[in-house]
């Protein structure tokens, strides 16, 4: 069980000598996360709020399926953008498929869920607290629910870390469509998988502890802003 | 519309929706009956004070007359205006203020521009002098205290310049010192032309304000007379016990 | 304004984000090759090398042969590189692969616990697989329809044994790559049939040593084709071609065979010497 120790101190040294191929591949990592969750948040956000405030016959089964879908294996995610993207498949013609933006395309789709269901959980939460004022005030569906969103701000910073956490950490969709090219769709995830293939656990477990590093950094980062900011909103 | 008439607080409003008809208005929800055969005029430039106990119906009474709850019986009719000036000249505030996660000044300029007024600046300005909290206007609203924040939702519906400004119980949770506070702005507002319909438990607040009383009970409208009627001589045992009892509430 | 301003910037953030792969590179071919050639090092090797002379970059989606050739079939790579004699004839008679080239052989190990309970250390491959049937050894399989997936299978046909009476008992699939089947295998001292690159590129071999090696019949045939045009017009037929020529040149084939691990050579160019005996 030495293996173990050995990673950690082999993560801290990677991290330490600012190993040129260890940044390349988190930086992709930290790309690829990050504009999928961006994208991802910029058409969840007013769907999850839209979606607390609109009543239709059968949104408590939309609800259902949507917060089923926070569940998706990334593994099926990627093999259906994989066979959309495929040369072969309808969207063939753009060439995406082994490239960072397939890469994008899947984890957005993955998280997306995710982002959309806590929102709508955040947003209609905070109807029921604000319905009768914003109502009062002749707000209109439209005018509530960007108001919601602006007030919710601090908490859907979460929605949106839960889904970054998600997609940074996923293998199974990334793999599929991204083919963890070397120095073009490698990111940390994949990298972990093919040193675990190599039999090089060590490192495969130090490249987890970065990864691990990482996303904690970031989370420290969020909550640190959402701190000041709400001492300073209230 | 009421209000471009007026530019500042002394200034009169003009009144364009009043006086309000309602007759034998009822709310059912499920098997609880909330409110039964209520009728009442309001007439414009009166001080509407709604008493009764916890649960008697005062609260859901305002939410039908401003329009957040639709009745299940009876009706409501407005004099005049269409749909819009009709909910544009009405403004509430509610027993536990909504400040939105913004400051001050921002709250009431949200409110002001979601129905798109003019001179937003100067009427956010001139309704937090009103209430006396200019001081205050770039404080987050959510940091301020519960007085603070009442006399923010006060200058948020004072700002849209409301014909009919519905309080429901504003100072259930208040100490006497910003009671005070609420009270003098909700008489200030009235001298400019608002007709005011309050709910309270509160008799002394009922006997402060009050130029015409409406007790509910159970749901019904016991009894509806101007104020010194009804603490003088209550017509009905439900009013008198409840203003026998003052000391106990 | 501030939110003008995120906008702006978010919009900016994934136009180049999406634009990103096209700018960075535009000269480069996909190839779909198998995991052996990929996690021995082999292609770290030797596509440098075709990168400083031709300024196209190789961009390696490491498969099994199967998806490999799965892959290509769908049009989503310009190259397949693999190992499977049977399904590559296939592949090109069906018209999704042109101008098939033997490149480079290695060739396939037995290994298992040092123990080796089953008794089969030596030459003969079927012999062992025989010996490990019959002593219902552990035997971790790739059942991943990979070469030396498909490869494993035809020893197991030679030694007249259907391995699929063994499943869920002494035979176990993994249903994944070479890799993480030698873990399984290292993990439960079981035997394995493996690619010797793969072997000694391998680091979390535990209990686990080469036990049958030398078969004449163990070698593994590698070969390279284009992916034809003509069935997926977008496939980079120049660059293509000019990175089978030059896995095939003299310097290819040199490359290949300078490519070492712990003092041994992994794979042995037999382009030229194939061209001298037909």
């Amino acid at each position: 069980m030495q293996e173990i120790p050995q990673s950690f101190s082999l993560a801290l040294s990677l991290i330490a000598s600012l190993d040129a191929n260890l940044l390349a591949i988190a930086g992709l990592s930290l790309r690829v996360s990050g504009v999928a969750v961006l994208l991802a948040a910029l058409l969840a956000l007013p769907l999850g709020a839209w979606l607390a405030l609109a009543r239709f016959p059968g949104r408590q089964g939309v609800i259902a399926v949507l917060n089923g879908m926070m569940g998706l294996p990334p593994v099926v995610v990627g093999l259906l953008v994989y066979l959309l993207l495929s040369r072969a498949g309808p969207l063939g013609s753009l060439g995406m498929l082994f490239t960072p933006s397939a890469m994008v395309v899947a984890q957005a789709l993955l998280i997306f869920p995710i982002i959309a269901a806590l929102v709508r959980q955040v947003i209609e939460d905070a109807w029921g607290e604000y319905r009768e004022q914003l109502l009062s005030l002749n707000a209109s569906r439209g005018q509530a629910m960007m108001a919601l969103l602006f007030d919710m701000r601090f908490t859907l910073i979460t929605a949106v870390l839960a889904g970054f956490g998600r997609a940074i950490a996923e293998v199974g969709a990334v793999m599929i469509v991204g083919g963890n090219i070397d120095g073009v769709t490698r990111v940390m995830t994949t990298a972990i998988a093919l040193e675990t293939s190599k039999g090089d656990l060590p490192l495969a477990l130090a490249l987890g502890v970065v990864l691990i590093a990482m996303v904690v950094v970031i989370n420290l980062a969020a909550q640190g802003i959402k701190t000041l900011a709400m001492r300073k909103h209230g | 519309m009421a209000s471009a008439a007026s530019t500042s607080a002394g200034a009169d409003i003009a009144s364009c929706i009043l006086p309000l008809r309602v007759e034998a208005l009822g709310f059912r929800a499920g098997d609880v009956i909330a409110l039964d055969g209520v009728s009442l005029n309001v007439m414009p430039g009166t001080r509407n004070i709604v008493l009764g106990a916890n649960g008697a119906g005062k609260s859901v009474l305002l939410r039908l007359l401003h329009g957040l709850l639709a009745p299940t019986s009876g009706r409501l009719q407005w004099h005049g205006g269409d749909d819009a000036d009709v909910r544009r000249a009405q403004a509430m505030v509610f027993q536990r203020p909504v400040m939105m996660r913004r400051s001050v000044r921002e709250n009431i300029e949200f409110a002001l521009r979601l129905v798109h007024a003019a001179d937003i600046d100067k009427k956010a300005a001139e309704a937090l002098e009103l209430v006396g909290l200019a001081r205050l206007a770039d404080r987050p609203a959510r940091l301020c205290s519960g007085g603070e924040q009442q006399r923010v939702a006060l200058a948020r519906a004072w700002a849209l310049k409301p014909e009919v400004l519905f309080l429901d119980e504003p100072t259930a949770s208040l100490d006497p010192a910003a009671t005070r506070a609420i009270e003098e702005t909700v008489n200030a507002m009235h001298a400019a032309g608002t007709t005011i319909v309050m709910t309270t438990h509160d008799l002394g607040q009922a006997k402060r304000l009050a130029d015409r009383v409406l007790f509910l009970h159970h749901g019904r409208l016991v009894e509806d007379a101007p104020a010194k009627d009804f603490f003088l001589q209550p017509t009905s045992p439900e009013a008198a016990a409840f203003i026998r009892g003052e000391l106990l509430w | 304004m501030v939110k003008n301003i995120a906008h702006a910037a978010a919009a900016m953030a994934l136009t180049g984000m999406l634009a990103m792969p096209a700018m960075a590179q535009d000269k480069f071919i996909v190839v779909a090759s198998t995991t052996s050639t990929q996690d021995s090092g082999l292609f770290g090797h030797i596509l440098p090398i075709f990168k400083a002379k031709t300024g196209i970059d190789v961009r390696v989606v490491a498969q099994g042969t199967g998806q490999a050739l799965a892959t290509a079939k769908k049009g989503d790579a310009d190259v397949v590189f693999v190992h499977d004699k049977v399904a590559e004839a296939k592949f090109v008679e069906e018209g999704f692969g042109l101008d098939r080239r033997e490149v480079m052989y290695n060739d396939f190990v037995i290994v298992g616990p040092k123990a080796d309970p089953a008794k089969t250390a030596g030459k003969d491959a079927i012999a062992a697989l025989k010996k490990i049937e019959a002593g219902k050894q552990p035997f971790a399989s790739r059942g991943d329809k990979s070469g030396t997936h498909a490869a494993e299978l035809r020893y197991w046909k030679a030694a007249d044994i259907d391995p699929q009476t063994g499943k869920g008992g002494w035979y176990r699939e993994t249903g994944s790559g070479m890799g993480p089947t030698l873990n399984t295998a290292s993990a439960m001292s079981a035997y394995a049939f493996t690619d010797r690159g793969t072997w000694l590129s391998f680091k979390n071999r535990g209990e686990l040593v080469i036990l049958v090696e030398g078969d004449t019949k163990l070698f593994n045939q590698y070969g390279v084709m284009l992916v034809n045009p003509a069935k997926h017009p977008h496939v980079k037929k120049e660059m293509g071609q000019q990175f089978i020529d030059w896995l095939t040149s003299a310097e290819g084939q040199a490359a290949i065979a300078a490519y070492k691990i712990e003092g041994q050579q992994l794979f042995f160019p037999n382009y030229v010497a194939l061209r001298k005996a037909a």
